[in-house]
């Protein structure tokens, strides 16, 4: 049975469609991103599953249960906040049974809950401290305990790892994808860090305008964006983006850009469209192989010049110039290129992605 | 509607099917409970502090046998504008009778010039706070805060010796040097908490560019702390119009701001008292800093939370 | 080679220093010069003019056994703890009202802080008018059948202090108010959206949760109501002129008529002496707890 399903959930704030129309079903245990820039509505989505927000239209089931009209209470949810949201005059033993207590938990109960929940994330030395004691990393900690201890089915977190740096943003991420593992609850996850998206999730949401973009696994998400944005926005360093068109060759579909023109044989996709077609062809860094240049006429690859280097430590992103478009390329960190110099590009047609420019849609 | 605690989910195929269950936005009554005793309460609460002033207003324009009969909650019956006349022109405090606009023209003698001084002297102040230091320059202004908590009472006295030496005891001057004195620590730290909050940037780039102390105060910092200018002066617009004991200790009756006034007319007087006349004065005064909170309401706010809440 | 002269400290940041002379002349000569000079005058026999004859704490007896000083102080404790209970729990419900996201906040905060903006004489006489037996709320009250209604606060010795208060909550409190929802506004949202997935009912969240977090506004208010219920003068000379006889006596009125009335300088200063003290027991303590040993503003 799903865990939670969203059917035509619709927000409108006056005139404005804030969220339009989503169709989401998340499977029991699965860990769900959702993914996008600000103001594309994944905080509101989320806050309308918690129950925190009235939604226009529409409707939301979790574990089977039309909880629509509910209050978040009654939902079986739990909730981690970007700025943790923890009491600060109470202790972390506080914060973790203050909820409980308001429920009537006999308290032999909460003690046992906040001894497992403690044991899990690793906070009892923090259980007699005070939030203000705590690090960033131990307070996220004891928000995700006050989840835990609710002894829900659905986990809801709302960018948890936002406020805090690098480093800790990146150990908290393993340790919530562990948690994940060891518990198994569905969890329904905020971001809008790709990466993160891309660790953590099952399955991702990209949403844009209040609008479901893309709902897939990550590999499908990386390796076939459903349109423009999604392209564009997965993927750090960015696709590089030619704009062309699709038409027919003397050995099969081309895509021509200034005045080269690039076979597409092998292509993942759909490349036959009937007559041309304005196109916009993607391709990831790591998908264009560099060759020497050559005067050969048969040589496979498009000519173009090395603009500048981008060394990185372990490789290098190069950018180049080609067929009048700017592309970026991954390469090792001893290439030895010079600016100016003339080589040959070879793209893996079978892993880049074609665009329809007026529809944006992948074709 | 029918309800839908008795429909049962229809499930076809693993998905359910939506009927009339709860779909979309909450059945909102807007005249739910708790709409009714919020809005309810914040009415009752309204009407009662609106009530002093709609007193004031309506005894002000009753005839003294209205008045006698009536309720004081009554609209007038009669309008008149009588008392009004009668207060200005010619009330009688002690044995001057040419009424309340006598006072009046003393408050705005004595508010016009304490505020200009006032905030001149201060936003100076905090201007030097925030941007240059010098030794002593922290110990002073603590003892100008801490001077602040101090009962005026305790340094009444003092004071009419400073203005007896000066020559100026009893004077409309010296009761704006007074107000100026006493406006120092609220406007200074005003002043300084705004100052503080400028970029420094734009004062290290106005010392590269060559200006002195003077030159970037007058013209960096003073076009840029206009709100806050603006702030200080309702505060201190209201607050010395307002006053009565430095009014009352400073000044000879001939130089009695219009809250003295006032209080001569209301409270001193023997025989009948006429209470619409006394209203309409209490109105009259009260009218300067009430039209200047109702047209800036927004900044009034802003002025006591800049103003109040301290560091 | 002539050596430069360094300029001496005393002239850098001249402007600074002269503009700075007034704030330096008041602090020195009028707040602590002033002070002193009332507090050592305090303890010699001045009638009409001061007089710097000493006589120990005479005055000070003179003063804790003169009736009128001793119900002025009852007068002012009482106006103190009520006012400050009453205008922090009244301010403070009235911030919680006005922070549930309601139309019209704008109109009905308006309307509460008005009377903030009256001279507390203008107050005073208004509500003198209003409780006024003869014509205001008893009379409207007998009027409407209820013909052994009493409400004349402002005659009855033993509850006229009650009436002061009524008319000094009505100003104030407005002012109270928007401390508050200043305050209010401050607290993190995600504190409420916790609490509404815990499932805290909205009463337990105000008094558990979000009012210790206020702690700091609420010592702050605390201070600036203290401070100004020592001020009280104004309000009674005008509402009730200390009476009936001496029942509304408060000390700063007590200053008043000793210092320019009665010709008893010294009283006076016993008496501002006394009031000083009072502040001084609590701000001297909030400020080294706000602050630290050494005020730093």
């Amino acid at each position: 049975m799903s865990s939670i399903v969203i059917k035509d959930l619709t927000l409108t704030f006056g005139s404005v469609n804030v969220l339009n129309k989503l169709n989401i079903d998340v499977a029991e245990g699965e860990f769900i991103v959702l993914l996008g820039p600000s103001g594309c509505g994944k905080s509101t989505l989320l806050n309308c599953i918690a129950g925190l927000l009235d939604i226009t239209d529409g409707q939301i089931h979790i574990n089977g249960k039309n909880v629509t009209w509910e209050e978040p209470k009654d939902r079986g949810i739990g909730m981690v906040f970007q700025s943790y949201a923890l009491y600060p005059q109470m202790t972390v033993r506080g914060n973790l049974s203050f909820g409980l207590k308001n429920a009537r938990l006999p308290k032999a109960e909460i003690d046992k809950r906040i001894a497992r929940a403690a044991s899990i994330l690793q906070i009892e030395p923090l259980l007699e401290r005070k939030p203000a004691a705590l690090s960033g990393g131990q307070r996220q900690r004891v928000a995700i305990g006050r989840a835990l201890v609710r002894d829900v089915d659905v986990f809801l977190f709302d960018e948890p790892l936002s406020n805090l740096d690098a480093k800790l943003r990146s150990e908290l991420r393993i340790e919530i994808k562990r948690l994940h593992a060891q518990l198994k609850n569905t969890m329904v996850y905020v971001t809008h860090d790709q990466i993160e998206a891309l660790t953590l999730a099952d399955r991702i949401a990209v949403m844009r305008g209040g609008l479901i973009q893309q709902l897939s696994d990550p590999k499908t998400i990386y390796n076939k964006p459903a349109n423009l944005f999604v392209a564009a926005f997965i993927g750090s360093p960015a696709m590089s983006m030619l704009e062309g068109r699709v038409e027919d060759g003397p050995t099969g579909p081309v895509f021509a850009t200034g005045d080269t023109q690039i076979a597409l044989a092998g292509y993942d996709g759909n490349a036959h469209p009937a007559g041309g077609r304005d196109a916009v062809l993607g391709i990831r860094p790591e998908h264009v192989a560099i060759r020497p240049a050559s005067a050969d006429a048969d040589a496979v690859g498009v000519p173009a010049t090395v603009d500048i280097d981008e060394p990185m430590g372990s490789d290098s992103l190069v950018w180049l110039k080609m067929a009048g478009h700017t592309v970026s390329v991954r390469a090792i960190a001893e290439h030895g290129l010079q600016p100016g110099q003339q080589v040959r590009l070879v793209p893996d047609i079978s892993k880049s992605s074609l665009f329809d420019k007026q529809t944006e849609q992948r074709l | 509607m029918s309800n839908p605690a008795t429909l049962g989910p229809a499930v076809i195929g693993g998905a359910l099917i939506t009927r009339d269950q709860p779909r979309g936005a909450r059945p909102r009554r807007t005249l739910s409970g708790r709409n009714i005793m919020l809005y309810g309460t914040l009415f009752v609460v309204s009407v009662y502090y609106l009530l002093p002033l709609y007193v004031m207003i309506v005894t002000s324009l009753k005839g003294m046998p209205e008045i006698r009969l009536g309720n004081i909650f009554s609209p007038p019956m009669e309008i008149t504008f009588q008392p009004w006349v009668k207060a200005w022109q010619e009330a009688c405090t002690g044995l001057n009778c040419d009424g309340l606009s006598r006072g009046f023209w003393n408050s705005v003698r004595i508010t016009v010039p304490s505020v200009i001084l006032s905030i001149a002297i201060a936003s100076v102040n905090g201007y030097a706070l925030a941007n240059w230091r010098f030794k002593g320059a922290q110990l002073f202004f603590t003892i100008l805060i801490f001077g602040a908590f101090i009962p005026y009472q305790v340094m009444l006295y003092p004071i009419v010796i400073l203005l007896r030496e000066l020559g100026i005891y009893g004077t409309l001057t010296g009761l704006v040097i007074v107000h100026t004195i006493f406006g120092m620590p609220i406007l200074t730290l005003l002043f300084r908490n705004y100052f503080t909050s400028v970029p420094e940037e734009l004062f290290k780039a106005a010392r590269v560019d060559g200006a002195g102390f003077w030159g970037i105060y007058f013209k960096i910092m003073l076009p840029m702390a206009l709100p806050i200018f603006v702030v200080a002066i309702i505060l201190q617009v209201t607050g010395i119009w307002n006053d009565f004991l430095f009014g009352v200790v400073y000044t000879r009756p001939e130089y009695y701001p219009m809250t003295v006034q006032l209080n001569n007319i209301v409270n001193s007087v023997q025989g009948v008292k006429e209470y619409n006349v006394n209203m309409a004065a209490t109105i009259l005064t009260g009218v300067v800093p009430l039209i200047i909170y109702f047209i800036s309401v927004k900044l009034f706010v802003r002025g006591i939370a800049a103003g109040a809440v301290k560091g | 080679m002539a050596a430069q002269s360094r300029p001496s400290q005393l002239f850098r940041n001249l402007s600074a220093k002269i503009a700075s002379i007034p704030m330096v002349l008041t602090a020195l000569v009028v707040f602590v010069g002033g002070t002193i000079w009332t507090v050592v005058y305090s303890f010699t026999d001045s009638r009409l003019l001061p007089r710097l004859r000493f006589v120990g704490f005479e005055q000070y007896e003179r003063l804790w056994s003169a009736e009128r000083w001793l119900v002025s102080i009852e007068n002012l404790a009482i106006y103190g703890v009520l006012s400050l209970i009453f205008s922090l729990v009244i301010g403070f419900v009235l911030a919680a009202l006005l922070d549930q996201k309601i139309r019209f906040e704008d109109a009905f905060r308006t309307i509460l802080l008005y009377p903030f903006a009256l001279s507390f004489i203008v107050t005073g006489l208004v509500w003198q008018w209003i409780l006024n037996p003869e014509f205001g709320v008893q009379k409207v009250v007998r009027g409407l059948g209820f013909s052994s209604f009493t409400f004349d606060p402002l005659y009855n010795a033993d509850i006229v202090i009650y009436g002061v208060l009524i008319a000094g909550l009505w100003q104030g409190t407005g002012l109270i108010m928007c401390l508050m929802l200043a305050g209010l506004r401050g607290i993190d949202e995600d504190i409420w959206k916790a609490t509404r997935i815990d499932g805290i009912p909205m009463w337990k969240t105000y008094l558990f949760v979000v009012i210790p977090m206020m702690r700091p506004v609420f010592i702050t208010t605390l201070v600036i109501i203290t401070s100004g219920i020592v001020k009280l003068y104004d309000l009674v000379v005008a509402q009730t002129g200390g009476g009936p006889g001496i029942a509304s006596e408060v000390p700063a009125k007590y200053v008043y008529d000793f210092m320019f009335r009665a010709q008893n300088l010294g009283q006076g200063f016993a008496a501002s002496t006394m009031m000083l003290l009072s502040v001084a027991i609590i701000v001297v303590p909030w400020a080294y707890l706000e602050f630290g040993g050494k005020k730093r503003v």
